[in-house]
């Protein structure tokens, strides 16, 4: 597919376009590349986790501490929580398969949970763990674990909604947010799988999902004109049963990997096969993701360099493509966060909107400063990087740049040339 | 002359060379009035702020959480403002704090996202605008080319009203870092291929409009409260004492959606808010700029009128809000909340929330309004003669 091509898949799908994946991918048809990608994914972390994961405290055992002890617990949990939010940025950094990184990433904004309302970095574990799993399996499969999952309960006072009791939270996001869309559904439908989602709770002494049926509202119920007695996981098959699910996830996929602007007349049709076919597929994102990298979108070369990069993105992408080295993780934890993207920490439940949401006066300025002064820092390894480049500009700018720069590129050369293009706009951009 | 006093000691230099700050008394005209957003996001409870103290109903629905008849601080017969806001009262006696009470809009959205929207965008309910209401402003009738930036969004993830590419809008934590870093914008010479490339485009060159503009950091006398809302009204006076203008500022308070244990937060969110304005109040007056600024709260909705199990309360509907300045006719304005009858046990608006803005926008800057509303809106008497 040559190289052009080869650059566009892996720094759309990873988080950066090394030269050798290039050279290797460029002797590819598209058909292949994109089954070596899809075949490449995991389901669980390389990076070996923390050592505290299994440290599950029951609020019981909380209760009962000590103000000290409290005080402690409390710090403990903070500390925790970044090096969790480290832990995984390790794992974006170092693994072979940035895919799977980037569609764990890609489901953490849509099942949307905060470190900050869970306050446990042992849910918050557990929940990256079942986003890895499925990230390229079933959606359906995804949504039941995912509604089910205690980070989750927390998050949308899952765990508070029972009999004579409901809290709407979960109902009303799980419809707005995770399947169908605003629009798609009454209020008298979020009132009603409110009640069906009763009796959801989570068991004090492990941490994980618990059914306790007193608390669940048994009654009839009527959830998009169908009555009965409807339970949590009735409601969440209805859902995907509906047309507008497959169209809002494939829309949200094609958002991540296509393009922000409004499909064309040409793309629609793209779009459509793509929602079609996780549909059609029983809810595969296996081989929606298929559809949609040999989609004619994907290529299309008026869809070059129209993504923003986001705060992963940038962060992630550089440290790889530079194979930066470090010893400690959490100053680039903190960087994503003034750039936008606290990991495991999203806004609110939306999510991070992204697109041109992250570049603003002041996280523009902020993503120059980090990547100005990395260079400075990793000036010595980054002369060694360009050694094989040997003077080439063009093949130095197709590695680090999605398309042409927009500054046109001063007489230098070596460090003062990666310099210049990674300082130019377009290195912002995917 | 106090200002003169507060010249000399001022240690940041901001130069002066004959342009003036505005003077109390001096005519101060167009987008030389600043304008300044404080965003409660969450969604205030309004019946806990702004509290009908002497209606029964208003206890029945609130059996916890309901504000003491003793404990209120009383505006009138009826209405009193709950107690953290204390700070504010010295304004209200001096006449300088109006509240609007029913501000809302037609067949409101309970989702937070969808109702900020369309607060932010000034649309309607059905109605879906990707622009904020100050950028279509400004996009109609900029302000002057010296300005250090249309307008500057302190904080915050978002640019909320001034959202859109059509305006000179900044996004900033502080004018001393903004100036640090801005040294790192390009000047480009490239034509935009695509949107993305054309908004950071036009990003880095607002920046480098404004970076020879903003001050790196005036001095007061008076002191700011400690926290993130009291760094960015801190930032806030800052850049309305700038040589260069601005137009608008919008800063930002979080934490309102409270739908469990309501009481302590709220109390402590409002304290925030209520030293924070009195905090800028107090620089703005040093700066001589009080008379020539207008101070307007807004948040996506109010909320329940009745509590709920967690002794809190959910997603409401019509909210009052809270308008300051030294050229406020302070008092209360709109409808009392009418409990007795809600719309689906929520408060009927009885403003629509377009029409305070419409006064920002005729009554205080002078500009037409119809084109950044999408309609007419008829301004509030929110104004001394």
């Amino acid at each position: 597919m040559g190289s052009g091509e080869a650059r566009h898949l892996l720094g759309r799908t990873g988080f950066d376009a090394p030269l050798e994946r290039i050279d290797q991918y460029a002797r590819l048809s598209r058909r292949e590349a994109v089954e070596r990608e899809l075949h490449s994914v995991r389901q669980a972390p390389g990076a070996p986790p923390p050592a505290w994961v299994n440290d599950w405290q029951p609020p019981a055992r909380v209760r009962l501490m000590s103000g000290e002890e409290r005080l402690q617990y409390q710090r403990q949990l903070v500390a925790r929580g970044l090096e969790l939010k480290g832990w995984w940025l390790d794992e974006m950094r170092g693994t072979d398969s940035p895919l799977t990184e980037r569609m764990t990433l890609f489901w953490h904004n849509h099942f949307t949970s905060s470190l900050r309302k869970v306050r446990s970095p042992v849910l918050m574990y557990r929940q990256n763990l079942l986003l890895r799993r499925h990230a390229l399996g079933n959606f359906g499969e995804l949504l039941h674990a995912a509604s089910k999952n205690a980070a989750m309960l927390v998050y949308l006072d899952g765990a508070a909604n029972r009999r004579g009791q409901p809290n709407e939270n979960f109902a009303r996001e799980v419809m707005e947010l995770f399947t169908l869309g605003e629009g798609h559904y009454t209020e008298q439908d979020v009132k009603e799988a409110a009640r069906a989602f009763t009796g959801w709770s989570i068991e004090p002494e492990t941490g994980e999902f618990r059914y306790r049926p007193m608390l669940h509202d048994s009654g009839e119920k009527t959830v998009f004109g169908r009555s009965g007695e409807l339970d949590g996981d009735k409601v969440l098959d209805l859902l995907l049963a509906r047309p507008e699910t497959s169209r809002f996830i494939a829309a949200k996929l094609w958002r991540e990997f296509v393009s922000n602007a409004p499909a064309s007349e040409g793309e629609r049709a793209d779009l459509e096969r793509i929602s079609h076919s996780l549909r059609d597929s029983g809810y595969s994102i296996r081989a929606t993701l298929r559809e949609l990298l040999l989609s004619d979108a994907f290529w299309a070369t008026q869809n070059r360099g129209v993504l923003v990069k986001s705060p992963a993105d940038l962060v992630v992408g550089t440290l790889r493509q530079f194979r930066i080295e470090y010893s400690e993780s959490l100053p680039f934890v903190l960087v994503m966060g003034q750039l936008g993207q606290d990991l495991l920490a999203p806004p609110n439940v939306k999510g991070w909107p992204g697109g041109e949401a992250w570049i603003s006066s002041r996280t523009l300025l902020a993503r120059r400063q980090f990547v100005d002064r990395l260079m400075r820092v990793e000036e010595a390894r980054t002369q060694d990087w360009l050694k094989p480049f040997d003077g080439r500009q063009e093949v130095l700018r197709a590695v680090l740049l999605a398309m042409p720069p927009s500054n046109p590129m001063p007489a230098v050369e070596g460090m003062e040339m990666v310099r210049a293009f990674i300082a130019d706009p377009v290195y912002q951009l995917k | 002359m106090k200002r003169r006093d507060f010249l000399g000691a001022s240690v940041a230099a901001f130069a002066l060379p004959g342009v003036a700050l505005s003077q109390t008394g001096a005519q101060v005209s167009g987008y030389r009035k600043l304008l300044i957003l404080v965003e409660l996001k969450g969604g205030n409870d309004s019946l806990n702020t702004v509290v009908p103290y002497a209606d029964s109903v208003y206890y029945a629905l609130r059996p916890r959480l309901a504000l003491a008849r003793d404990q209120v601080l009383q505006l009138d017969q009826g209405t009193g403002l709950h107690p953290a806001l204390k700070p504010l009262m010295p304004l209200w006696d001096a006449g300088e704090l109006a509240i609007v009470q029913g501000l809302g809009y037609a067949n409101p959205n309970l989702s937070h996202f969808r109702s900020i929207e369309i607060w932010e965008t000034a649309s309607a309910s059905e109605q879906y605008l990707s622009e904020g209401w100050l950028a279509r402003c400004f996009a109609a009738t900029p302000p002057p080319a010296g300005f250090a930036a249309d307008g500057v969004a302190v904080g915050g993830n978002d640019m909320g009203p001034l959202a859109g590419n059509a305006a000179r809008v900044l996004a900033l934590n502080d004018p001393a870092q903004f100036q640090r870093q801005a040294r790192l914008a390009n000047p480009s010479g490239g034509a935009p291929r695509n949107a993305a490339l054309a908004h950071i485009l036009k990003i880095e060159s607002d920046v480098l409009a404004a970076a020879g503009h903003l001050a790196a950091g005036a001095q007061f006398r008076s002191e700011f409260p400690r926290g993130p809302f009291g760094n960015a009204v801190r930032t806030a006076a800052q850049l309305a004492v700038n040589q260069a203008g601005v137009a608008a500022i919008r800063i930002s308070l979080g934490g309102f959606d409270t739908h469990r244990n309501q009481a302590g937060t709220h109390a402590r969110l409002l304290g925030e808010l209520a030293e924070g304005i009195a905090a800028l109040k107090g620089a703005l007056v040093e700066a001589g700029r009080w008379d020539s600024t207008l101070i307007l709260s807004y948040s996506e909705f109010g909320r329940r009128p009745r509590e709920n199990d967690t002794s809190g309360t959910d997603h409401g509907t019509a909210a009052a809000h809270f308008v300051a300045g030294g050229k406020v006719r302070g008092g209360l304005h709109g409808e009392a909340p009418r409990l007795a009858s809600l719309e689906g046990g929520n408060l009927a608006y009885a403003i629509d929330f377009k029409r305070l803005y419409a006064t920002a926008l005729e009554r205080w800057w002078g500009v037409d309004s119809t084109r950044a509303l999408g309609g007419r809106h008829t301004p509030l008497e929110l104004f001394r003669a």
